[in-house]
């Protein structure tokens, strides 16, 4: 009667511990396979500095990029399910602009601060509040005007113009901060994994889990809006609390993936496709975990080819993910000739 | 069942419709008084923009009315809530669905969602029921086709499976047999009439079909500018009520056909 996925889920998670393995294995020095393993069980103050690298390093960047590519592949879907639109994804709504221009304001904006507000502005922790205070602000706006606007593509153009807005913004704050700040927002922009300390990548990953049992908890309304807002509302959902959650869940799923990892180009819009090939199913009890792995796995492949193995030389993941991104989205189109959802 | 329990599922007192706006209420049109009863298959006809929708909208508290109540199963409409409504009222509208993607099954097994947990897990008690609307469309051979490959009649018959699963009191459907031809309009209606009396729901359809309204409805609701008039299609033949339907000059209403017929 069902289709059942268990054996693609089975293959997936292997494929995923797989590619973690490899992931951390490859770097700009080679770790052999023992040292990995003993570096798991080793005492902090014994480590030797291959087995440093590993734990301090390598580790919560693997961690980080999976925490990445399966939150962006999630909130893309909640957002291409909510908009009913397949275009949709927190790239193209605007959400990461939203949060560009949060980490915008507060790192070329502290010089108009100035003093110890400047200081404790450029901590890390300041961004991750001010991306997802952005991210969620864009996204409360892209709402309120979808609820006037009933058309779809009318969105998804106000949420581009808020992108141009923002770039707008950013270079007027450019125009007035100091080289330096510059930088810092220019390599923020590149996309990073593997700027975080284990401190960092715990507060990642309790806003992350929190984002992610907020999808967990809309899957049911997703389901019932893939009917449209009308049904959806004709068999008893509630739609503006479910419109809530699903809100809630990207933006913070979006919003502190960008600021900890910076604007990362195309996962949230394509992965969602990419997991449509494999389970062929809209529902979201089936597509939520599916496309968590298809995610993880994506985002683990690019960044160990923005890794370059074996040089020194690292590329903007950002770089990458648009690199194989765009391809496979045009590619997906080419073959369906539409996006179904 | 015998005539003498057939009790009303949805009754309307003295309502008046329309839209209100800051400035002024717009009203289409008042005191409409009908009753719909159990098993009974009724037909809402009415020219274009005499007010069918505002009619259906405000039956199904889309919006809510200018005067007077709703009232299904003897409680007042506006005390339902939205889940306790959709236990009592099924949909099937005009719009497409969102995602044509979903298969047959998938889509018929949503109208059980005012009953499933917070995942949506289907009981077999669910199942059961699923299977059952699927039985009594005769989709079964389409269970496994996605949407977007059925044609306009397969996806109607669809529609209806999903509202028959939400196992409500009263189906409303907003004109079912648009876009279908001769044939599938004959066909989706004599359905709606035989799932009216094998399942005892009150159905209520709206629809431009008068001539087979005529044919297989049990009561009819007959809007027009003159006002609504709710009877059985023989009364309401007899009453003059279809003649009054539409501008004279152009089209007449022959009584012992149940047909119009164009003037030449």
């Amino acid at each position: 009667m069902k289709t059942n996925y268990t054996i693609p889920f089975i293959v997936l998670t292997v494929i995923l511990l797989v590619l973690f393995c490899v992931n951390i294995s490859l770097g700009s020095i080679s770790i052999s396979f023992k040292t990995i393993v003993s570096s798991f069980f080793t005492d902090t103050e014994l480590l030797s500095s291959k087995e440093y690298i590993i734990q301090n390093y390598r580790l919560p960047k693997a961690i980080t990029a999976i925490l990445v590519g399966s939150g962006l592949g999630i909130s893309g879907l909640l957002m291409q399910t909510l908009f009913r639109n397949p275009l949709a994804g927190p790239f193209v709504l605007g959400i990461t602009s939203g949060a560009s221009l949060g980490v915008a304001l507060v790192i070329l904006g502290s010089s108009i601060f100035g003093g110890f507000l400047a200081t404790f502005l450029l901590t890390k922790w300041s961004l991750v509040i001010a991306a997802s205070l952005g991210s969620f602000l864009v996204l409360l706006l892209v709402l309120i005007v979808s609820s006037k606007v009933r058309d779809t593509m009318a969105i998804l153009i106000i949420g581009l113009m808020f992108g141009s807005i923002t770039a707008a913004i950013v270079s007027v704050l450019s125009y007035f901060s100091s080289a330096e700040q510059l930088q810092q927002y220019i390599f923020w922009g590149f996309g990073s994994l593997g700027d975080l300390d284990w401190s960092e990548v715990q507060v990642f990953t309790v806003i992350y889990t929190i984002g992610i049992i907020f999808s967990v908890l809309s899957i049911k309304g997703l389901n019932t809006l893939l009917l449209g807002e009308n049904y959806a509302k004709s068999l008893g959902l509630n739609i503006k609390q479910s419109r809530l959650l699903i809100i809630i869940a990207t933006s913070l799923l979006a919003g502190t993936i960008t600021a900890f990892a910076g604007p990362i180009a195309f996962i949230g819009l394509a992965i969602p496709h990419v997991t449509r090939q494999v389970f062929n199913t809209s529902n979201h009890k089936t597509l939520l975990p599916a496309v968590f792995l298809f995610g993880a796995i994506i985002m683990l492949i690019c960044d160990s080819i923005a890794q370059l193995p074996n040089t020194d030389y690292l590329l903007p993941i950002n770089a990458i993910t648009s690199l194989i991104g765009a391809p496979v989205v045009v590619w997906l189109l080419v073959r369906q000739r539409k996006m179904v959802f | 069942m015998p005539e003498h329990i057939k009790h009303t599922i949805l009754k309307t007192e003295n309502l008046t419709i329309g839209y209100t706006s800051k400035k002024e209420d717009t009203i289409v049109a008042s005191n409409i008084t009908i009753a719909l009863k159990k098993g009974e298959l009724v037909g809402l006809v009415g020219g274009n923009g005499i007010g069918k929708s505002t009619l259906l909208k405000t039956l199904t508290k889309v919006q809510s009315p200018i005067n007077g109540a709703v009232f299904i199963n003897e409680k007042q409409l506006k005390t339902f809530s939205n889940l306790e409504l959709a236990k009592t009222l099924s949909l099937v509208l005009t719009e497409p669905i969102a995602a044509k993607n979903l298969t047959v099954f998938e889509l018929v097994a949503l109208g059980r969602q005012p009953y499933t947990n917070w995942v949506g897990n289907l009981s077999d008690k669910d199942l059961e029921i699923i299977n059952k609307a699927i039985d009594q469309t005769t989709i079964a051979d389409l269970k496994h086709k996605k949407c977007f490959e059925l044609s306009d009649g397969q996806l109607q018959k669809v529609m209806i499976a999903r509202a028959l699963a939400q196992d409500t009191d009263l189906i409303i459907l907003d004109e079912p047999t648009s876009h279908l031809d001769m044939y599938h309009k004959a066909y989706i209606l004599k359905l709606l009439q035989k799932l009216a009396k094998d399942t005892g729901k009150t159905i209520l359809f709206s629809s431009h079909e008068i001539d087979l309204a005529i044919q297989l409805c049990d009561s009819m609701i007959v809007m027009s500018e003159q006002g609504i008039v709710s009877d059985t299609p023989c009364n309401l033949i007899e009453k003059g009520a279809f003649s009054k339907l539409f501008p004279e000059d152009m089209i007449v209403f022959d009584e012992k056909t149940g047909s119009f017929r164009v003037k030449k």
